[in-house]
């Protein structure tokens, strides 16, 4: 261990660690512009340089490149430093006039203007190298560097030419502190792929996921990309900062086969797609956006910051929400999605918080039927947002992009109509695109609105009609946040009381092989669905013999037993021929 | 009631899981429907043998429909209905055979959902049958004989 003083604070550190690097970790603040963690120091911005006071002796030195040494002694902020400081901001100022970063340093130290003489007012690059370093150490790519020297010193591709080495990454962007690099075409990419913004490769999926850890979009991450075009796998920084070494690039997807007692599906719901309803003008006028967009740009992490705003940029000063987008509509959904109401209600607070916009709420019926919803509808309504009774049934965009609203205000009984500068779709929820095929695996229905089907609506509403499958959520129907609680705590503690009995009761319904009449042709054996049928050999030939716990009782061996050795129990032929003979002779009796 | 007073008697053989689920909910749907259609209610339609279908001609229905989950997958059982899609266009062959006209017996496929396609079959069934008239076999054997 190494002990020094910063700032005339005691520190220890290990022999490998700058100063830089010692200071950073206790917060004490010293400007860098080409340093960047994951890569090697290189000490061209010279921000960083510190006053390094030995004995008697004293220099001035990057913190950033200069290894600490026992007894050193160094200062952050003294006279020669700060006159250093400055000298180099006025440089760069100089250099590049107009980046903000620039500007906002050298301010910090006093410098409106340089007074030195500035050649290329657009120029941005304080040739720190940063990009060059990021694509060589981290991508491996090896795309650009320096070229020429002295005053024509620059960064670029070879020969200042387009370059197929170069794999459109855009770490060299992402790093460069001056915005001197710009990625051609990436807002139009970017804005097809997600329109409300981009987020990194690693990234937490949602403030409120379970388990609340990034995960890695393999899709755009270096690491893996550099890896499928062949080279070796580059960047690595999240693994290399991550100090709890969480990160593990090696993990694959894994296939695990369980043993269970029981399951239970949660696999929620879709959005509904206002694609699919042409008059709404949603993917025509980037001003209409669905109610989940609108969750995405009013949250604090989102890519306004949390700020209403138009895609012009501005604050919207009529701001229209339209309910029932894909629900109760025998167009698209006949079914209520029952939170877009309520969802609808908190936006048009959210938009009349934030910007105190004129809110219109196109309603058909205003359906708060949860606790406390009434009184919020109540709270909403005195907060000035307009009611419009009627759905809304176009979305107008003029030539200009202006939005025209039009309804039928069902209380004015006329056509009403408002220009605004945003509309909110309330769509709906529907059932996940492949609930056919998640149905079929586990061998239950669905409803006709594609949710799957409960047992029963009233009495088993988590239930399905396969023993030991339970539904959780909006996988059954739609329903908001306190009802999918209650409802999967239901099915949990329905699974619970299956598994923790011990033992299963199985219904009395199966068949049954009555051995004096089976004949051993083993016409039954292939039929069982449950292979619950064993033949059992004896007297040179054999019986059929069902295994009570494994039958269901569908009868369909009872069915094809030529002999009419199998019964399926409470339906036997003896019973369904009574049936029928008194279904028709009652009728007939009547008749006559 | 028809021109001619007659109402045709229907036996309907349902799946417990996927046809009688739907016509229940048809009837708690209050969807309208002619009552000519009386159901017996089986597990699967795998168990529906064509021996109960004869039977029920026999004793003097005018039509019979068969119904239960549809093909591939939907089938509580995995597999009972391939059974019943098996048998039944046999049993069409036979019933061709002994003279019974194919519009008297239907067989398909109605799941849970499918309440509305329930009402509809028994309401298009009941008056395909009714046009047929009644299937009068015995009296037809008797008048034979004399």
């Amino acid at each position: 261990m190494i002990r020094f003083k910063i700032d005339g604070q005691e520190f220890q550190a290990d022999p490998e660690e700058t100063i830089l690097q010692v200071a950073r970790r206790a917060g004490i603040k010293i400007p860098t512009l080409c340093y960047h963690p994951a890569l090697e120091p290189y000490g061209a911005c010279r921000l960083c340089t510190v006053e390094v006071r030995w004995g008697r002796r004293s220099s001035l030195e990057t913190a950033c490149t200069y290894p600490v040494r026992e007894g050193i002694e160094v200062e952050t902020m003294s006279e020669a430093v700060i006159r250093t400081r400055r000298m180099i901001l006025e440089l760069m100022l100089a250099r590049c006039p107009n980046v903000p970063v620039i500007q906002d340093l050298a301010r910090e130290y006093g410098i409106e203007k340089s007074r030195f003489k500035t050649d290329d007012p657009d120029e941005n690059c304080i040739l720190c190298g940063l990009c060059v370093r990021a694509c060589n150490e981290l991508v491996g790519a090896g795309a650009i560097n320096f070229s020429s020297r002295g005053i024509t010193r620059v960064v670029g591709p070879p020969f200042l030419e387009q370059t197929d080495v170069c794999i459109g990454c855009g770490a060299c962007a992402i790093v460069c502190p001056t915005g001197a690099i710009q990625i051609v075409g990436e807002e139009a990419a970017i804005y097809e792929a997600l329109p409300l913004g981009p987020t990194s490769a690693i990234h937490v999926p949602s403030l409120q996921a379970v388990p609340r850890v990034p995960v890695i979009d393999t899709d755009v991450c270096i690491h893996f990309r550099t890896g499928e075009l062949g080279m070796e796998p580059g960047c690595g920084v999240c693994e290399k900062l991550c100090e709890a070494g969480a990160v593990d690039f090696s993990v694959q997807d894994e296939l695990v086969d369980l043993d269970v007692g029981a399951i239970i599906l949660a696999t929620g719901f879709a959005d509904f797609d206002p694609m699919n309803l042409e008059q709404y003008a949603f993917g025509r006028s980037p001003n209409v956006i669905s109610g989940i967009e609108f969750e995405r740009m009013s949250n604090s992490a989102g890519p306004t910051g949390g700020q209403i705003l138009t895609a012009e940029g501005k604050k919207p000063e009529r701001v229209a929400i339209i309910h029932c987008v894909g629900s109760r509509d025998k167009h698209s959904n006949e079914h209520c999605s029952r939170v877009c109401c309520m969802y609808a209600l908190k936006q048009a607070h959210l938009v009349r918080d934030k910007t105190n916009a004129e809110v219109f709420e196109f309603y058909m019926d205003m359906r708060t039927f949860g606790k406390g919803y009434e009184e919020f509808y109540e709270r909403i309504q005195e907060e000035g947002v307009i009611m419009v009774r009627g759905r809304g049934t176009e979305v107008v965009v003029d030539k200009d992009g202006r939005l025209t609203v039009k309804a039928e205000d069902t209380n004015l009984g006329r056509p009403v109509s408002a220009t605004v500068d945003m509309v909110i779709l309330g769509a709906g929820v529907v059932a996940q695109p492949d609930a056919a095929e998640v149905a079929q695996i586990f061998g239950i229905s669905r409803s006709s609105d594609g949710f799957f089907m409960e047992a029963h609506p009233k009495l088993r509403p988590f239930h399905t009609n396969t023993d030991g499958i339970f539904l959780a959520g909006n996988c059954q129907a739609p329903r908001d946040i306190p009802d999918t609680v209650a409802h999967a705590n239901a099915a949990a503690a329905e699974a619970l009381a299956l598994m923790s009995a011990g033992e299963v009761t199985i219904a009395p319904t199966i068949a049954w092989v009555d051995d004096t009449l089976c004949s051993g042709c083993k016409t039954c054996l292939d039929l069982c669905p449950y292979k619950a049928i064993a033949f059992i050999a004896r007297d040179g030939t054999g019986v059929a013999e069902v295994n009570e716990a494994l039958c269901k009782g569908c009868g369909t061996c009872a069915a094809a037993c030529p002999a009419g050795a199998i019964t399926a129990r409470h339906f036997t032929d003896a019973q369904i021929l009574a049936q029928i003979e008194g279904l028709l002779r009652a009728i007939e009796g009547v008749a006559t | 009631m028809s021109e001619n007073g007659f109402e045709p008697r229907i036996v309907g053989f349902l799946c417990n899981w996927c046809t009688y689920a739907a016509s229940d909910a048809a009837g708690v749907a209050r969807m309208q429907q002619p009552p000519n259609v009386d159901v017996i209610r089986v597990m699967c339609s795998g168990r529906i043998e064509p021996a109960f279908i004869l039977k029920a001609f026999a004793e003097g229905a005018d039509g019979v429909i068969v119904s239960g989950c549809h093909p591939p997958g939907d089938c509580h059982y995995g597999e009972g209905n391939f059974k019943t899609f098996r048998r039944m266009p046999l049993l069409e062959a036979l019933l061709a055979q002994y003279g019974i006209e194919p519009g008297r017996f239907h067989w398909g496929w109605i799941s849970g959902a499918e309440a509305v396609k329930w009402a509809a079959l028994v309401r298009d069934f009941t008056a395909q049958v009714r046009a047929l008239g009644p299937l009068d076999w015995k009296r037809e054997l008797a008048s034979k004989e004399d």
